[in-house]
This record gives structure tokens, sequence and C-alpha cells, in this order.
């Protein structure tokens, strides 16, 4: 890998550069650093920050527009030689090198915080780019509004996006009734009432949930949930034979959303200051009628906070659907028939072999665009509420 | 509620006993509403552990048998005209006999067996003894003979992969009944296992093949290991360590150390808060899009997983560290600063070293997110079949891996009930990893967290 061999050479010219302009600064101040700018070791720093960032900066601009090459290695050691030249030319005793590696280093930072920016524009960039490009070929109101799902890659899909989309709210849905009585009942009796070494048992304990992969989740789904209910439900009672169905999902994704909506509650009532509760107390009340009448009503904006971004997980969520929902794209109200989603049919249609000419392949994009935007609006809604609740009682 | 008391209208003929030591009956509904509102939080908290400890332990159940494998320790003729037909010993001569060959063999070792022992059993067919062992096994042998020629003419008892029907019925997943049902195996074959059970022929034990080999395919499961997964992990953890700690610590320092009050700053704070929500399989599509389409990197490669999971873990890194620094006292940063040392210096000497224990921590939690990460890496192509080892990195990180998640999801593909086993053995593997994380994260804290 030739890429890696200039890689090493520009990082030993650096070394070198490094070395040398420390003696060069301490030879041009009588070998007393007293009498230099900065210490030593900023001048040797700035000699090999001068060859170092231009060297790779080459390199990587270079590697991303066309194939390496041996001019691309001359050049990028050409540009490092170049810096550490112009660098040892500038060394001696008055150069404010620590002022100098300081700028730079701020420079990198602030490219090091632009990661999160240059993320966000490549997000938006491959899914509007791709999605266009479907629907040019497919007009968008099919897509939005149609309602059959039949992807056949010979041509004459129908790519209607609503089963998928009914699909992923009523999971959601089933996955949010587990959750949110769980999690928050689960809060309140942490916040309120566990001793202090009670809480710190239990809400490790439940936020261990948080912590296991989403496949593992999937996996028990797939093969403990889905069939118990079939066999115990589904069947018994005549609502169908599938062991994927949208109550699997549902159900399974609810657990592990309980974390989720169990510490951001917990959080939320915990910031409730104590003094409304003791002037409910004070009064009489006994200590459920104070969290229903005074410290959930206070907190409710942000446990509904809470709520929207435990939303934005489901709808988003992958690994439990792909194994527990099934892959049968359909708008029905009976929860243990098989449904799918969006995500399902992101990783439908976009594992194995793509074409990425043909809509088939290309409508995951746009699935992906819708849900990006509904899952950016729920946050930014549920962190607005969260924020705009928190600044209430600072 | 509001409790006010509206009866109090018709006055009781005798007035009410108001006593501290007899509740009366509204407190006593007061109460018992108190009862039941905790009881509401018990149940909860009750069923969220219960969900957890129904969810480890069927895990932990199903996959413990992936662990265990049962092998066949049976005498088998390395016969010399069959394994090196040219007589001279030439490992790249004998590597010409193919697989098949030492099939024969295997077969030959198990019907002598059978006859030297006694062990006669009615309806036993060639192909019942052809299908007792793992397709796996003649492989096996056939790598045994090329490693070391000497072999060659010797009686060896080279222990060999039985089938996964056969592994599966010491393991309780096979019965007799499901095997007269089975078209690939027969009650014929279970009778065999029992006999050479019997003899000592037949032994399951542990399994250290499934952490080492590759994945093999749809009708081999009691050969298919995590080997590549796991080297495709590691390789995959190392670049987001490589690149999200430096990048992730540098973005958070300018953050909150540097940064003025500006719309710029501003746009990045949001921005931040909204990547740590946005769904995985998002980042997915990105790597697909931008890694694979738009800069020519392979498929199925490290470097790409490596990559959407570094942007994935990113802001999880940046919000840790930012928590970190904030939490080191500003009279450090005065003292620095009095002492005359630059703002840079400040940070990087004295503020920097301090933090370092909680972003440490927030990395390592970070990381742990990746490693369990399933759905960007399936749009990347991590799903294909690969059953060849990747070189040793850097150049490793451009060949085709799997990764333990992947390799998971892969297996709940297949249609073999013993990959299911594989499959929930693979988790455990996983949970493992993550557990060792975690206490790691947990331990850092402990020990260096400072408290101010």
């Amino acid at each position: 890998m030739p890429v890696m061999w200039i890689v090493l050479i520009v990082l030993m010219l650096a070394t070198a550069g490094f070395v040398l302009a420390q003696r060069r600064a301490l030879a041009s101040a009588e070998g007393d650093a007293r009498r230099l700018h900065s210490r030593p070791a900023y001048y040797g720093w700035n000699a090999a920050l001068s060859a170092l960032l231009p060297g790779l900066l080459v390199l990587g601009l270079w590697r991303m527009a066309m194939p390496p090459s041996a001019v691309m290695a001359a050049a990028a050691l050409i540009a490092a030689l170049a810096g550490v030249a112009v660098a040892l030319r500038s060394t001696n005793a008055d150069f404010r090198a620590r002022n100098r590696v300081e700028q730079v280093v701020r420079g990198l930072l602030i490219v090091c915080a632009s990661v999160a920016i240059a993320t966000t524009i490549g997000i938006i960039l491959s899914l509007v780019f791709e999605s266009a490009q479907f629907f040019r070929i497919y007009p968008w109101q099919d897509f939005l509004f149609g309602t059959e799902w039949t992807p056949s890659f010979g041509g004459g899909s129908e790519l209607g996006m609503l089963p998928l989309l009914w699909g992923t709210l009523y999971i959601s849905l089933i996955a949010l009734l587990v959750a949110v009585p769980i999690g928050l009942f689960a809060a309140i009796y942490m916040s309120e009432y566990a001793s202090p070494r009670v809480r710190a048992w239990v809400k490790p304990a439940i936020e261990i949930l948080a912590g296991i992969p989403t496949i593992v989740y999937g996996l028990f789904a797939l093969v403990t949930v889905g069939p118990l209910l079939r066999d115990w439900i589904a069947q018994p009672a005549g609502l169908g034979d599938s062991g994927s169905s949208v109550m699997t999902a549902g159900i399974v994704m609810g657990i592990m959303l309980i974390p989720f909506v169990s510490s951001l509650s917990d959080d939320i009532i915990n910031a409730v200051p104590q003094s409304l509760r003791d002037g409910s107390l004070g009064l009489g009340s006994t200590p459920s009628e104070t969290i229903r009448n005074v410290v959930l009503p206070a907190a409710l904006p942000g446990i509904v906070g809470a709520i929207l971004l435990a939303a934005s997980r489901a709808i988003g969520e992958t690994m439990i659907v792909v194994l527990g929902a099934g892959a049968m794209a359909k708008i029905s109200g009976n929860p243990f028939e098989a449904m799918t989603t969006i995500t399902v049919k992101i990783v439908g249609q976009l594992t194995g072999d793509n074409d990425f000419a043909s809509p088939e392949t290309l409508v995951a994009f746009a699935l992906g665009l819708t849900l990006f935007v509904i899952t950016l609006a729920l946050n930014i809604f549920a962190l607005y509420i969260v924020r705009k609740y928190r600044e209430q009682y600072e | 509620m509001t409790d006010t008391t509206p009866d109090l209208v018709p006055a009781p003929a005798t007035p009410a006993q108001n006593s501290l030591l007899v509740a009366d009956a509204r407190t006593r509904r007061r109460n018992a509403a108190e009862t039941r509102f905790r009881a509401y939080g018990i149940i909860a908290i009750g069923l969220a552990i219960a969900a957890l400890v129904w969810l480890l332990s069927t895990i932990i159940a199903d996959g413990a048998g992936a662990f265990r494998q049962t092998y066949a320790t049976i005498p088998v003729t390395l016969d010399a005209a069959v394994v090196d037909p040219k007589g001279n010993r030439d490992p790249e001569e004998m590597k010409k006999v193919l697989t098949l060959s030492y099939d024969k063999l295997l077969i030959t070792g198990m019907q002598d067996y059978l006859a030297q022992e006694g062990i006669q059993i009615a309806g036993l067919s060639d192909q019942d003894v052809k299908g007792f062992l793992s397709d796996q096994a003649k492989a096996n042998l056939r790598d045994a003979v090329l490693a070391d020629p000497a072999l060659v003419g010797e009686v060896v008892t080279v222990p060999a992969l039985t089938s996964s029907r056969i592994d599966g019925y010491f393991k309780g997943r096979v019965t007799a009944e499901q095997a007269a049902r089975d078209s690939k195996t027969s009650p014929e074959q279970l009778q065999l296992a029992d006999a050479l059970h019997a003899n000592g022929a037949l032994e399951t034990r542990f399994n250290s093949d499934f952490i080492t080999n590759a994945d093999a395919s749809e009708t081999r499961p009691e050969a298919a290991g995590l080997g590549v997964a796991i080297l495709g992990s590691a390789y995959m953890m190392l670049i987001v360590l490589v690149l999200a700690l430096p990048i992730g610590v540098a973005a958070s320092i300018y953050l909150e150390e540097f940064a003025p009050k500006n719309r710029l700053t501003d746009l990045i704070e949001v921005n931040i808060a909204n990547l740590a929500a946005v769904p995985s399989i998002v980042y997915g599509i990105l790597g697909l899009a931008a890694f694979i389409n738009f800069m020519g990197l392979p498929r199925s490669a490290p470097i790409v997983g490596g990559l959407v999971l570094t942007l994935m873990t990113l802001p999880t890194i940046i919000i840790a560290t930012r928590a970190a620094l904030k939490a080191v006292p500003p009279s450090i940063r005065d003292a620095a600063l009095g002492v005359g040392a630059s703002r840079m210096q400040t940070v990087f000497h004295h503020v920097l070293p301090l933090a370092m224990p909680g972003i440490l921590t927030g990395t390592i939690i970070g990381l742990a997110h990746a490693l369990g990460e399933t759905a960007p890496l399936l749009l990347i192509g991590m799903v294909a079949f690969v059953q060849d080892y990747p070189d040793a990195p850097p150049a490793g990180l451009m060949d085709p891996t799997s990764a333990l998640p992947v390799q998971i999801y892969n297996w709940t593909r297949r249609a073999d009930p013993a990959f299911f086993e594989r499959a929930a053995g693979a988790i455990i593997v996983l949970l493992v990893f993550l557990l060792i994380m975690n206490l790691a994260a947990i331990w850092l804290r402990r020990r260096f967290e400072r408290r101010w």
C-alpha cells in the first residue's frame, strides 16, 4: 500500500523537522533557552506541523480526486519538504513560535468541530440527490399517497409509501403503549418513593436494557416473543398465524424504550423544585396526591418531550422490526398480522446487489429522506419542549 | 383530585369521632389510593426487570449450546494409495487430492469401527453413515494431513465434527420423533449416535472453533464460527477509536473552551444535538452514498463500517467530553492563566488531563454502542458471506469482512435451526464484550473521578 509509505515518510520528515528546528532555535539563541521567544519545543512543533499539514492535505485531496500515482507521492513529499524548509528558515530566537503553533492548533480544533456540520450536510446531500433522481423516474404523488407497495425489479412497480408509514406508526404506537406507562411509573417510584439504596440498584438495572444492542431484541422477538404470541393469543383467538407481527415488534420495542422513557422522566421529575412538594405535603395531601396534582403537572411538558424522543427512536428503529414485524406491506388494523415499516424496506431495497438507476433501489433514499424528516421534526420539537421547560425552574 | 367533602350538610346524629387512632372512611380510602399508587410503581419496576431477566435468560439458554460441540473420535486409516497417489509425500502434490476422497476414508473408518466393535443397527444405510459426520469433517482431515504428511499410511484418530442434527440430539434440540420426519436425519442415525456415545467414541465438549472459525455455508452450521466477524468488529472499533476520540475531543475543546458565542457555534451545537438522535440507518445510507458510491471505497470493508460508526459515535463522545470539561472547576483555569500560561496551554496541560477519565468513560460507552450497531452495516454490504480472514491492518481494513452483530443477523436469516443456536451464542459473545467495556468504564469512573 504505497499511500501508507508516503504517510510514513511525511511523518519522518516531520520528526526530522522537529529536531532540526529545535536545534536551530537553540543555536540562534546561543544555547540559552531563556532568550527564545517560546519554549524550544514550540519551534519543533511549528516545523513538524508545517511538514504534516501540507503533506497530508495534498495526499488526502489527491486520493479523493483520482487514483494514487507516483506524481501524487512526489507532490505530497514536495509539499511536506517545502513546509519544513519554510519553517526552518523562519526559525530564530525572535520568531513567535508558540503563537504560530497555537493558531494552527486552534484551526484544527475548528475543523474538527465542523465535522458535525459536514456530517449533517453529507446526510442531507446524499438523501436529497438520490431522492431527486428517484422522483425524476417516479411521480412523487404516487410515492407519498400511494397505498400499494409492490416493487418488482422487472419494472412496473407500485411504490406507495402509505402502507409502510402505517406499519411504522402502528408499531411505534404499541411500543409507546408499553414503554410509557412502565417507564413513567418506574421513574415516579424511583424519584419519589425509593430509598437511595433501592434506587442505586434499580436504576442501573433498568438502564442495562438501554445498553443491549437492538439485534439482541430482534432475535428475542423472532425466537421467543413472536412464537409465544402466535401460539397463545393469535391462533386461539383466530387473529392470524404469523410469528412476526405488529404486536411482536411493538412489545419488544416497548421493552427497549422503557429505560429511555424512565431515565428522561426521572431527570425531569427530579428537576421539579422540592418546595412545590413541601407545600403540597404541608397542606395535608398524601405523597400520591402530591405527585398526581403537583409534580406531574409541573413536569408534564418535559415528560411530553421525553415521549416524543422515544417516539422518534421507535420510528427510526430497524433491527427489531426487520426481525420481528415481517415484510408484508399492508394497511390493516389487526395487530397480530405481519406488517412492515419504512426502515425494513430501506434495508430490503438496499442490501444485496443494487442497480442505482432503478426506481426500486432509489426509492430507499426517498424513504430515508422521509424517515429523516419525520425524526428530525420530532427531535427538534421535543428538544425545544425539554429545553424550554428546564429553564423554567432554573 | 381536590378532596372536598360534600356530604357534611346533613349533620350526623352523633358528632363524628375524630380519633387519631381510628382512621375514618375517607382517610382509609386515601391511604388505599396511596398504597395502590405505590404498587403501580413497584409493578412497573418489576415488569421492567422481569423483561430484562426474561430477555437475558432466554438468550443465554438458547445460546449456551453453541459453545459445546459433538465430535466423533474414530480411528481412520489414511490409505497412502488414496491420499498420496504419487507416493512422494509432497504436500503440493497431495493438494490435488480432493476432499471427496477423504470422505470415503472417513466412511470406511466408521464402518470398520462399527464392525470391530460389533455395533449393529437395523436399517442403517450407507447414506446414514455418510450423513452422520459433518461435511466439514473431511475438510478438517485433509487439512490435518496436508499439515503433517508423515501421517499418511498411519491410523489416526482425529476428532471429526458430527453433523448438526447429531450434535442437536445431544443438546436436546433434535428428538427421535423429529428425526423420523426430517429428511436430513433418520432415527437409525440417532441409534448409531447412542451406540457410539456408549462406546465413548462420541463426546460433546467445549467448542473453541466457534470463536475462531470463519462462517460456514448454509448446510454446515456445525462448522460456522465467529472468527472473521470478531476480527471485522475489532478493526472497526480500532478505526472508531483512532478517528472519533481525537476528533470528538478536539471538537469539544473548541466548543467548550474557545468558541465565541455566535451563529456558527449555535449551529454546531444544534447540529450535534440532532445528530445524536438521527436513526442509525440514516448513517448507513450516508455511508452507502458518500463512501461507497461517491468515494469509491470497497463494499463490506471495515474501513467503510468504521467511518460510518465514527460519524455515528461522534455526537456521543462530544456530549460526554463536554460534560467532563465542564466539570473541571474554573479555579484550575484561573490558576494556570494566573501563572502565565496561554489559554491553549491551560487547556492542554491542566484542564484536559483532569477531564480525561470522564472523556475515556464516554468514549468506551460510545464504542460499546458502536459495537452493537447493526442497521448501518447492512446497507454497506457487510451481510455478504465472507469466509476468508482479513489481512492485518492497514491493508486488511480494505478486505471484506463481517461484523459481530451482522453475523448474528445473517444467521437468523438461515433456514437450519442450528443457526439460531449459533446466533444466540454469538449474542453471548457480543454481550460479554459489551459487559467488559461497560465494566471498564465504571471502573475508570470509580477510580479516577474527582468531585471538586
